[in-house]
C-alpha cells in the first residue's frame, strides 16, 4: 500500500539504526507525545533496537486517556437519558468513569451508537428530529476540524437536536506542563505528526526557543519514527535545539489552513483538566458563545453528576507524564488489565499502558 | 473496604463484548455454562462435539447466525449459515452430511428477502452436498427481533483415526493457514450502515471440507484444524496456545493478507489479525509433513494463498507472540471484546 510499506521497510529502519547508532555517544531521554507513536513503537519493537542509553517516554498523547472523569461523568448521564441518542467513537465506550462506562450504559438501555465520523452523528439528528443527538467530542487538533464542521453544518440544516459535549484538549500547552515539571526528564520531543498536519509545525517554534529542546514533527510508521529518533538524538549531539519536520508529506509550516478557519470560528481557548495531570492553563476548546445551542453541556446542564472518583490504585497520571513505565506500575496486569481497567491508558488503543499489556507481557 | 471505581469482571449484564468471541465470551463460557453443563465432551471446548454412535463415529455443532446487514458482497446470511456449521464439522474432521435449520423470524420482515435467503442457503448447501433435513420457524413480535436470525445444527462422520483438537499443538510443529486474512470482516464492515466505503473485498464464505480432504491426503493426522472467524487468526491461535499448553510463534512477513483489506484496516484502525475470516482454516502438523501439505492446500481453489506462518514452541505456553519484520517480537493477545475504532 503505497505511503506506508515504503514505510514499513526493513531495510530502510536498519539503515537509520545503525546511523542512531553512530550519532549517540551518551544516554538520551526523548518522549514521543502521540499515542498512536507509542503504540506503533511498542508494536514493532522500536525501542528494543534503539542504542542502550537512548531512552524513549510516552507523552500524553492519547485522547481517551486524558479526557477527565468528571466529563466521562457527565457523558454517561446525558448518554442514560431516554431522550438522548449518544454517539461516540468507539474508543471512549469501554472508559471507566466514577461508576460505570458507556457499554453498560448501553446495556441498560442506553441508546449509544458508535460512528466513526461526527458527520454521521448528523445524519442521525436530521433523520431522527424526535432524537436529541449528542456527539462525544473528544480528542486533540487531530479530530477538532471534523466536530467544528460537524457544528457547521448542523446550523445549515437548521438542526436543533443536535449537540456536542466537547472536551478538546491541546498538545502545545501540555508540552509545556511537561517541560516546566522539576523532575523533567524529557531533552527532546516526537511531535505528534497528524496535530502538526492541521495546526503546522509553526506552533513549536516559541516552546522551542524558550526551553531550549528539540522538537521533530514525526509520523507513526517505523521508518517515520526512526528518522525523528535520529533527526532529535542528532540535534541533541550537536547542542541545537530547533523545530524539524520529518513527516513533510502530511505536515506544512502553517498547517490546514481551511481547517484553521472553521477551528477558528467555532472554538476558543479555555482552561481543561486532564485525566492524570490537573488543570492546564488554555490547554483546550470549547464552543463559542454564538454555538451555545450545540453545547450539550449547556443543553443538558441539569442533570445530576456522581463525585468524580479515580481509583487509588491507578498511577496512570505518573505514565501519561512519562514519569512511569506502565509495567513498573504496581497494578499493571494484576487489578488493572484491559478487561478490568482501572485507569484510561489500559483501554484505549492508544494508551502505553494497553500498548505494553498487549504486546509486551510476559508470560503470567 | 476497597471501593473500585470500575466495572467489575463480573459484569452483571450481558454486553456486546461477551459475544465478540474474546476474552468476555471466553468468561461467560468458563464461569456459567461449562460449570452448568460439564461433561467429557463438552469440556474438550472443540468446535464441536465427536459422538460415538453405535459404533460409528460422527460429528455434532450447531451455530446461530445473527449478521448484519444480511446480504453483503460475496455472501448472506444464508449462505453464511450454512458454511459456518460446515465448516465446524470440517475442522472436526468429518464429512458434512446432514444439516438443520431455525429461523427466527421477525413480525414484518419481507418474504420476499426470505426467499432469497432461503434460496442462497439451498445453493450453498447443494454445493457443500449436504442435505437440510429439519427445520423449524418462530415468528416474534415487530421490534422483537432484528429481521432474521437462522440456527443451523449440522453432523457428519468421522473416519476412526482422526481427531485433530485445540489440544494437540506438539513443540515443533508447524502452523499454516489456508489463505488471506480478513476478508470477511472487511467485507460486512464495508457495506455497514453508516460506514459505506468501496473496498471491493468479497467475503471468503466458502465451505472448508473438500479443502480439509485434499489436505488430509498429504497430512492423514492433522494436530489441530481450526477456522478463525469471530476475533480472526490471533484468538483461534490464542485459544489453541492455551489448550494446548504451547507457545506459538508467527512471522509477521509470512502472513497473507490483500493489499485491500490491509489499507481497509489502516484507515478503520483494525488489525487483520483479529478481523473475521468465514472461508479459511489454521492447519497445525507435525513438522515433516508441511511441505507436502502446503503443495496439496494451494492446489485447491480455497487454498491458493495459503502459507506457513509460524510454528509451536515448548516456550512461553499460552502466548502467541509474532516476529517482525524489524525483528523484534510481540505479544499477540486475545481481543477483550469487540475491537474498536481508533479516535485519530
Amino acid at each position: 500500500m503505497k505511503f506506508l510499506d515504503e514505510y514499513r521497510r526493513a531495510d530502510l529502519a536498519r539503515a537509520l539504526l545503525r546511523e542512531i547508532a553512530s550519532i549517540v555517544t551518551k544516554p538520551w531521554v526523548l518522549m514521543e507525545v502521540c499515542g498512536g507513536q507509542t503504540h506503533s513503537i511498542v508494536r514493532h519493537g522500536l525501542d528494543q533496537l534503539l542504542p542502550k542509553g537512548v531512552e524513549l517516554i510516552h507523552g500524553p498523547g492519547c485522547p481517551v486517556c486524558v479526557t477527565p472523569v468528571g466529563i466521562l461523568d457527565q457523558a454517561m448521564a446525558i448518554a442514560a437519558r431516554p431522550e438522548v441518542t449518544f454517539c461516540s467513537f468507539g474508543d471512549m465506550l469501554r472508559v471507566p468513569g466514577s461508576q460505570t462506562d458507556l457499554f453498560h450504559v448501553k446495556s441498560r438501555g442506553g441508546d449509544v451508537r458508535v460512528v466513526y465520523s461526527p458527520l454521521d452523528a448528523v445524519e442521525v439528528a436530521r433523520a431522527h428530529p424526535e432524537r436529541e443527538v449528542v456527539f462525544f467530542a473528544v480528542g486533540f487538533e487531530t479530530t477538532a476540524p471534523a466536530n467544528a464542521a460537524a457544528v457547521l453544518h448542523a446550523r445549515r440544516l437548521g438542526l436543533k437536536n443536535f449537540s456536542l459535549l466537547v472536551s478538546h484538549v491541546l498538545v502545545p500547552p501540555a508540552l509545556e506542563a511537561i517541560l516546566q515539571a522539576p523532575d523533567c526528564r524529557v531533552q527532546g520531543f516526537l511531535a505528534a505528526g497528524h496535530v502538526c498536519s492541521v495546526m503546522g509545525w509553526c506552533q513549536y517554534v516559541d516552546l522551542v526557543a524558550r526551553f531550549q529542546v528539540p522538537v521533530v514533527v514525526t509520523g507513526f510508521e517505523p521508518v517515520d519514527l526512526l528518522e525523528g529518533i535520529r533527526r532529535v538524538l542528532l540535534q541533541l549531539e550537536q547542542g541545537r535545539a530547533e523545530v524539524e519536520n520529518a513527516y513533510p508529506r502530511a505536515v506544512r509550516r502553517d498547517g490546514n489552513v481551511p481547517a484553521l478557519q472553521t477551528l477558528q470560528q467555532v472554538f476558543e481557548p479555555t482552561d481543561r483538566v486532564w485525566r492524570g495531570m490537573g488543570t492546564i492553563p488554555l490547554s483546550g476548546w470549547r464552543l463559542r458563545e454564538k454555538f451555545r445551542e450545540f453545547d450539550a453541556a449547556h443543553r443538558f446542564a441539569d442533570v445530576p453528576l456522581p463525585a468524580a472518583e479515580e481509583s487509588p490504585l491507578c498511577r496512570s497520571g505518573e505514565v501519561l507524564q512519562g514519569r512511569l513505565k506502565p509495567d513498573q506500575c504496581p497494578a499493571f496486569g494484576r487489578e488493572c488489565t484491559p478487561l478490568t481497567p482501572l485507569g484510561a491508558p489500559m483501554v484505549s488503543n492508544e494508551g502505553a499502558c494497553a500498548a505494553y499489556y498487549r504486546h509486551r507481557r510476559s508470560p503470567c | 473496604m476497597l471501593s473500585c471505581p470500575v466495572p467489575q469482571s463480573a459484569t452483571e449484564l450481558v454486553l456486546l463484548g461477551h459475544g465478540s468471541g474474546g476474552k468476555l465470551s471466553s468468561d461467560l463460557l468458563r464461569q456459567l455454562f461449562l460449570p452448568a453443563f460439564s461433561n467429557p465432551l463438552l469440556d474438550s471446548l472443540g468446535d464441536g462435539a465427536v459422538l460415538e454412535l453405535s459404533g460409528e463415529r460422527v460429528a455434532f455443532t450447531t451455530d446461530s447466525y445473527v449478521v448484519r446487514p444480511l446480504f453483503f458482497p460475496g455472501g448472506d446470511i444464508g449462505s453464511l449459515a450454512v458454511h459456518g456449521t460446515v465448516n465446524d464439522l470440517a475442522m472436526m474432521g468429518a464429512r458434512p452430511e446432514f444439516l438443520s435449520a431455525s429461523f427466527i423470524l421477525e413480525e414484518g420482515f419481507e418474504v420476499d428477502q426470505l426467499r432469497r435467503i432461503v434460496a442462497s442457503m439451498a445453493a450453498a448447501a447443494r454445493e457443500a452436498g449436504v442435505w437440510l433435513v429439519t427445520g423449524d420457524t418462530k415468528v416474534v413480535e415487530r421490534g422483537k427481533g432484528d429481521g432474521v436470525f437462522i440456527n443451523t445444527t449440522g453432523v457428519g462422520s468421522v473416519r476412526t483415526g482422526l481427531a485433530p483438537a485445540p489440544q494437540r499443538a506438539r513443540p515443533g510443529d508447524v502452523v499454516l493457514v489456508s489463505g488471506s486474512l480478513g476478508d470477511h470482516g472487511v467485507a460486512i464492515l464495508s457495506v455497514r450502515q453508516g460506514l459505506e466505503f468501496e473496498t471491493g473485498v468479497v467475503s471468503d464464505s466458502a465451505a472448508l471440507h473438500g479443502l480439509v480432504q485434499a489436505g488430509l491426503r498429504a497430512d492423514p493426522d492433522p494436530h489441530v484444524l481450526r477456522d478463525p472467524t469471530r476475533g480472526g487468526l490471533a484468538s483461534a491461535l490464542n485459544e489453541i496456545a492455551a489448550a494446548s499448553h504451547v507457545g506459538i510463534e508467527i512471522e509477521e512477513e509470512s502472513l497473507p493478507v490483500q493489499p485491500a483489506v490491509q489499507a481497509a484496516c489502516e484507515l478503520l484502525g483494525l488489525d487483520p489479525l483479529y478481523v473475521a475470516n468465514e472461508g479459511k482454516l489454521v492447519w497445525i502438523c507435525a513438522p515433516e509433513r508441511a511441505d507436502a501439505l502446503l503443495a496439496e492446500l494451494r492446489q485447491q481453489p480455497l487454498g491458493r494463498q495459503a502459507a506457513r506462518i509460524g510454528t509451536v514452541s515448548a516456550e512461553r505456553p499460552g502466548l502467541v507472540s509474532l516476529r517482525t519484520r524489524l525483528g523484534t517480537q510481540r505479544i499477540v493477545d486475545t481481543l477483550v471484546g469487540e475491537q474498536l475504532p481508533r479516535i485519530c
